[in-house]
């Protein structure tokens, strides 16, 4: 393999207090107002939760779809350390940082949502456990993957503080810590579609399926190169910097090769199980399989051709597309295609969507405070 | 180009990898769970129900809950639906001019929406911590709010909609029928069955209840016959009484691989409320699936390895390649 060599990661520097973070800031104390309500006096003050609908954004968008967004380091660090493909290593760093923050705050997201928070710890303790459980798969891979990915990010810290020593010795056994990194989301994320398989019939039959866990991963892996190019591109016009289209076109020929195995995959499995037929009743859940499905092909025909892939624009309109077909599989199988029967209906309260923003935000701030302050992003030339 | 075919060859093994860890793999399928032999559950017949609700109000009662609203005046406990508070209702089926009950065509009939006690309940399946419980000989699906997270998995499990959470107050719980499992030991058994005026619903081991469900089948509509009232095997309380219309099938003996609690009507069950679920549970499935691809670890540790043996080959390279970068850096 060609040495490839890379400019190193630096803070990119500058004031951290600017328009941006303050909004960002603003909505993060909104958010925590809120939480605080919640905690006082119930779930039901801040949300509209339901007995019908006893999920809702804290847990498909926040958490399944949150999680999901932040596959970008695992899917880019699989790339770099797994397939040997180290020309993209300038963008692990960035793509590490927002699946750190991603899942850490997935990870906070499910306490908010928790009604019986203070057993939480349940949740480890060899008595209580539930094998046969989905939830508990998830849950413990989920904790796991975020403490193995602030080890796998702390060599920015280490290098910053100046602990070069500390970081060698970490080194030594980095090559675990990414294998580790690369199996856990693996089985988390294919183990979130999992989920819905135990809700049996109450799902509408263009999302239940057993090959839930299968679809789940290889969406997750796409939405995470799609997250990288979203990031690299407004990272670049909000610091100003060079785009890095010679990474990012082949990167999305490789985002495309795993769509093509999603979509087979997707329309295969809804062929076999003969529920193309209910694609086509006069549906909410009929529309919204459409607008899933525009989402996901609508890449192949906007960047599809090697010229289209050189275009940035391009580049960002496909993949918001595709993070947003990631999030209406997500949002139609937990939510828009889920039936418990006549009486009940679920929006999301105006402080729920709040607190959801609020996460996002957190998710900004920090994204901007470490990368001004730490070593992250390549160092322009 | 050969790092572009290992690259092609990781992504089909990766692949490969999955897709026979997905498909079915009869080793690790886990079969529907039958009940347990001694199972104890309850039995509603729709025909004998006359809608007196004493039921809702001696589940109320036994299980200290508070009346539930749905009126301006708030003077009855008048709840739409099952909810936290409320573990048992009888909900009204109607039609057209409603002269005939248990007819499905201008007629009307009760059903009662209470815990089905599964043989193979999503909700057991679904909890990560086992706070919902089966009992190994009783067959009652049980809660324990002392280890439960509040995480309503097994809210959104349950294909009757019967586990339900007090999203009112910051400690709530889930709410759910324990078939009175608490009175017990004072020579009680459901509340719900011990007032029941008519026998509508009975109390009793499943076995039991499942051959008075067929007794009731095979009798001629309009016969007089005997029908038993509270428990089964109680004292006797049995009283006399023509034979309803029945549909031919007991609700809850196959369903989902059967419940402990059976039901009986003459109106469509789907029509009534109850969902139409295939033999084999969703548990089953889901289970199934989970053991395939964790069994022993053997799946994650096998792709661990894997990934360990490319990421130590290629990580050091790498590694070097940065601790340039720093010395540029430092430099």
């Amino acid at each position: 393999m060609a040495n490839h060599t890379h400019a190193a990661p630096a803070p990119v520097g500058g004031r951290l207090l600017n328009a941006t973070t303050l909004v960002a800031g603003v909505l993060v104390a909104l958010m925590a107002t809120l939480l605080l309500v919640r905690f006082i006096f119930g779930l039901g003050s801040v949300t509209n939760l339901n007995d019908g609908y006893p999920w809702g954004i804290w847990v498909v968008v926040d958490v399944i779809i949150g999680s999901a967004f932040a596959c970008g380091g695992f899917s880019v660090a699989m790339l770099v350390y797994i397939f040997n493909r180290g020309e993209y290593h300038p963008l692990v760093r960035p793509a590490l940082l927002a699946s750190l923050f991603g899942y850490t705050l997935a990870g906070a997201g499910v306490i908010f949502d928790l009604g019986r928070w203070w057993n939480v710890w349940n949740m480890f303790w060899p008595g209580s456990v539930n094998l046969n459980s989905v939830m508990f798969e998830v849950a413990i891979c989920i904790t796991a993957y975020i403490i193995v990915m602030w080890i796998e990010f702390s060599p920015t810290f280490l290098e910053q503080m100046g602990r070069e020593d500390t970081k060698r010795k970490l080194s030594r056994v980095m090559f675990f810590v990414i294998a580790l990194g690369t199996v856990l989301p693996m089985m988390h994320q294919s183990s979130l579609g999992t989920l819905l398989v135990v809700l049996g019939v109450q799902i509408h039959p263009l999302w239940r399926t057993p090959l839930e866990p299968l679809l789940y991963l290889l969406t997750a892996v796409t939405m995470g190169y799609a997250v990288v190019l979203f990031e690299s591109c407004v990272a670049s016009s909000a610091y100003r910097r060079k785009i890095e289209m010679h990474l990012l076109t082949p990167l999305s020929k490789i985002m495309l090769g795993f769509l093509v195995a999603y979509l087979v995959v997707r329309f295969g499995d809804i062929l076999v199980r003969g529920a193309l037929g209910s694609a086509f009743a006069p549906s909410l859940e009929a529309l919204m399989f459409w607008l899933e499905t525009a989402c996901f092909a609508a890449p192949l025909v906007l960047i599809g051709r090697e010229a289209d892939r050189r275009n940035p624009a391009k580049l960002f309109l496909a993949g918001i597309l595709l993070m947003l077909g990631g999030a209406l599989l997500r949002i139609n199988g937990f939510l828009i295609g889920y039936e418990t029967g006549d009486g009940f209906s679920y929006f999301p309260a105006l402080p729920e969507l709040l607190v959801t923003i609020g996460m996002f935000a957190l998710e900004v701030l920090g994204y901007i405070i470490i990368t001004r302050r730490f070593p992250v992003l390549p160092r322009e030339a | 180009m050969a790092n572009r075919r290992d690259f092609l060859r990781g992504v089909l093994a990766g692949g490969a990898a999955l897709t026979a860890g997905v498909a079915t793999d009869p080793a690790c399928a886990r079969e529907t769970r039958q009940r347990p032999p001694e199972a104890l559950g309850l039995l509603y017949d729709a025909t004998l129900c006359v809608g007196c609700k004493a039921c809702v109000a001696a589940c109320k009662e036994a299980n200290g809950n508070p009346p539930v609203f749905s009126t301006e005046d708030q003077l009855w406990d008048t709840p739409l639906d099952t909810n936290g508070y409320t573990f048992n209702l009888i909900k009204m089926y109607r039609n057209g001019t409603m002269d005939t009950k248990d007819q499905e065509v201008n007629g009307y009939s009760f059903m009662k929406v209470s815990c089905m006690h599964c043989a193979d309940p999503s909700c057991v399946s679904a909890c990560p911590v086992s706070a919902m419980t089966k009992d190994p000989e009783t067959g009652i699906v049980g809660y324990n709010p002392d280890k439960c997270i509040g995480c309503r998995y097994c809210v959104a499990a349950c294909p009757f909609g019967i586990p339900k959470y007090q999203y009112d107050d910051p400690t709530g719980r889930i709410g759910k029928c324990e078939l009175c499992r608490h009175r017990y030991k004072d020579g009680h058994y459901s509340a719900c069955a011990e007032v029941c005026p008519t026998g509508a619903t009975l109390y009793g081991k499943t076995s039991d209840l499942l051959a008075e469900a067929k007794r009731r089948l095979a009798m001629k509509p309009g016969q007089v016959n005997r029908f038993p009232r509270g428990k089964i095997g109680g004292p006797d309380q049995s009283y006399e009484m023509p034979a309803g219309t029945y549909l031919q099938h007991v609700y809850g003996e196959k369903e989902y691989g059967g419940t402990q609690v059976l039901k009986l009507s003459g109106v469509n069950f789907q029509k009534v409320g109850m969902p139409d679920l295939p033999p084999e549970s969703a548990a089953a499935l889901s289970e199934t699936i989970q053991h395939t691809l964790y069994s022993n670890l053997l799946m994650p540790f096998a792709v661990l390895g894997a990934m360990t043996f490319a990421a130590k080959r290629n990580v050091k390279a790498d590694e070097g390649e940065t601790a340039n970068d720093s010395e540029r850096k430092e430099g």
